[in-house]
């Protein structure tokens, strides 16, 4: 039961800060900041369900957040679809996308996911530069109307910000609770040892491929959101390096810890924008920061730095463990 | 024998790998209630039939029947809903997971919850957790292993782990279970405490096919012997009469060595 109010604690702690944010965040640019924070956040949280509990990589996750990015503009632009609608619609689709993918190469026991992945991602990029008269081709799509809550349109980077931070706070619940229950204890199990798990009873296959859509509609999610939000995008976005981006921001948060995961997202959404002030040395910067964090704590940041704090507070104590 | 009663069938039983023929037209039948223990000399075949009757890998002929029913060729976690449970040789336990939550998964396909119900934490699958993990500390306790419930299973000992090996394996209340060496590095005395849980298991209406090294083990357990060879079944028979059989001498010792001692 402690696990439970720990969880609520730290939750209502986190929205806390979300809600209070605001009041110290002024000027758009540093909202826009946060809110790729949120449209990442969502990404790396359904990514780090699947590689941090099912324990299969991605590489493909730029085309399911592309997908929902482009159908969504498409959609409501050219056919003006009502959005919210449209939003749930390109979610299922996406997710059944993911699902198809999944069956043949989530069969086979290692990592053939991330080969075909990266292949979709691929194809993915390579239809919305050629099929311009859908996608604006390379210079991409503009006119992307905004979205509305009922009667009241949302405009403006403050108005986004709450509607992106609720989505990721009520999905960051959702999959909170799912890690602490039955579902989440089997794919932890799997992530294990996916023999063992199966003789306990578990459908790995199965689960594999759910977990996976799952992973792709949280990402059609925040591309939509993110169609919406910018009303402008175009396929550079949607490349391998945003799905290399992500799966990084996973692996330096924590991988498997969700609050790692959120951690992530912000640290290297954030970390360009403030390197810019170093010019050419941004990138270098990045990359050497981004090592350190491998180097120093290559099980992720957060349980990282839980482990640090909790033997230090032994050390003081006089326990040896 | 009290009952005739067949929980298990295999009938000419047959795994080829590659050019190798690991179990060779294999017959035999597991009664209710009874322990019968698998033993034969190392590359035997005693874990490759473990793996093919709990769906490892499938048969390449023969069938399996539980209950009279087809089995063969399922998948584990079908065969683990069936109702049949396993040990592994090595320890297979999860070790980043808590001893309370390696003994949960062992209930996990007694339980319902699925993604939507997991994702909403609903009254029902709150009180189904609930229930769940009032089993699996009953089980833990019947191990003797409760007070570590809340520890990482990497950090109990050998045969706490074996220990919770099994209970992870009978929480669910399988009808026969698959023992794989559950003695293997253990000293005498906590061999003796194993072999009294195994007993113990058995009162509780458990078949039990066990595949031991430890001679001292099966004698004193078993009903009934079967014994491999080279991937064909050389003896049958209680306890008494493999310890006698030539053949089974012969396999043990040697071809060069007399039945005769």
């Amino acid at each position: 039961m402690t696990k439970t109010r720990k969880k609520w604690i730290y939750f209502l702690g986190l929205a806390g800060v979300v809600g209070l944010l605001p009041l110290v965040v002024k000027g758009g640019y540093y909202l826009l900041v946060l809110n790729i924070i949120a449209i990442n956040g969502l990404v790396v949280l359904g990514l780090n369900l699947l590689i941090g509990f099912a324990g299969q990589i991605s590489l493909g996750h730029a085309a399911f957040f592309g997908i929902g990015a482009y159908l969504s503009a498409i959609f409501t632009a050219m056919y003006n679809a009502p959005p919210w609608p449209t939003l749930l619609a390109v979610m299922v689709f996406t997710a059944v996308v993911a699902y198809l993918l999944g069956i043949p190469t989530l069969r086979l026991e290692g990592h053939y996911l991330v080969m075909a992945t990266l292949g979709f991602n691929i194809i993915v990029y390579i239809l919305m530069v050629q099929m311009e008269y859908w996608t604006g081709g390379p210079s991409g799509f503009a006119g992307i109307p905004p979205l509305n809550l009922g009667p009241f349109p949302v405009e403006g980077d403050l108005h986004y910000y709450w509607l992106l931070w609720s989505f990721f706070l009520a999905i960051f619940f959702l999959s909170l609770n799912l890690v602490d229950s039955r579902v989440g204890r089997a794919l932890r199990a799997i992530h294990e040892n996916e023999l063992v798990a199966n003789a306990m009873g578990v459908n790995t296959e199965r689960y594999k491929v759910i977990i996976f859509a799952v992973s792709a509609a949280y990402a059609s999610l925040a591309g939509s959101l993110y169609a919406h939000y910018l009303s402008f995008i175009s396929p550079k976005t949607f490349d391998i390096f945003y799905s290399v981006q992500v799966v990084t921001m996973v692996v330096v948060g924590g991988i498997g810890n969700l609050w790692g995961g959120l951690l992530g997202a912000a640290l290297l959404t954030a970390l360009p924008e403030v390197l810019h002030a170093m010019r050419d040395y941004a990138l270098l910067l990045y990359g050497v920061i981004l090592m350190g964090a491998l180097v120093f704590f290559p099980e992720g940041l957060l349980p990282g730095l839980i482990k640090l704090w909790s033997d230090k507070r032994a050390a003081k104590l006089g326990v040896s463990e | 024998m009290n009952t005739n009663n067949t929980l298990l069938k295999l009938n000419q039983v047959n795994k080829q790998f590659d050019g190798l023929m690991a179990i060779a037209g294999v017959s035999f039948d597991l009664n209710s209630g009874e322990i019968v223990s698998l033993i034969g000399p190392n590359g035997a075949g005693k874990t490759t039939l473990l793996n093919l009757i709990s769906g490892v890998y499938p048969p390449t002929s023969g069938e399996i029947l539980l209950h009279g029913a087809d089995i063969t060729g399922m998948k584990p976690y079908q065969i683990a809903q069936k109702r049949i449970a396993r040990t592994f040789q090595s320890v297979q336990i999860f070790q980043d997971m808590t001893v309370l939550e390696n003994v949960l998964l062992g209930l996990h396909h007694r339980l319902r919850s699925g993604f939507v119900k997991g994702m909403l934490h609903f009254p029902g699958e709150r009180r189904e957790e609930q229930t769940a993990v009032t089993q699996a500390m009953d089980s833990l306790e019947q191990f003797g292993i409760a007070h570590l419930a809340e520890r990482k299973a990497d950090s109990i000992s050998l045969k706490e782990q074996r220990c919770l090996e099994i209970a992870r394996s009978v929480v669910s209340g399988p009808s026969l279970l698959l023992l794989d060496e559950p003695a293997a590095g253990l000293n005498i005395r906590e061999t003796e405490e194993i072999a009294a849980i195994i007993q113990g298991l058995r009162q509780h209406g458990l078949t039990i096919l066990l595949v031991e090294h430890d001679m001292n083990l099966v004698m004193s357990i078993a009903h009934r012997v079967i014994a491999l060879h080279h991937g064909h079944k050389i003896a049958e028979g209680t306890p008494e009469e493999i310890q006698r059989n030539p053949e089974v001498v012969k396999a043990y010792l040697g071809g060069t060595h007399s039945a005769e001692r």
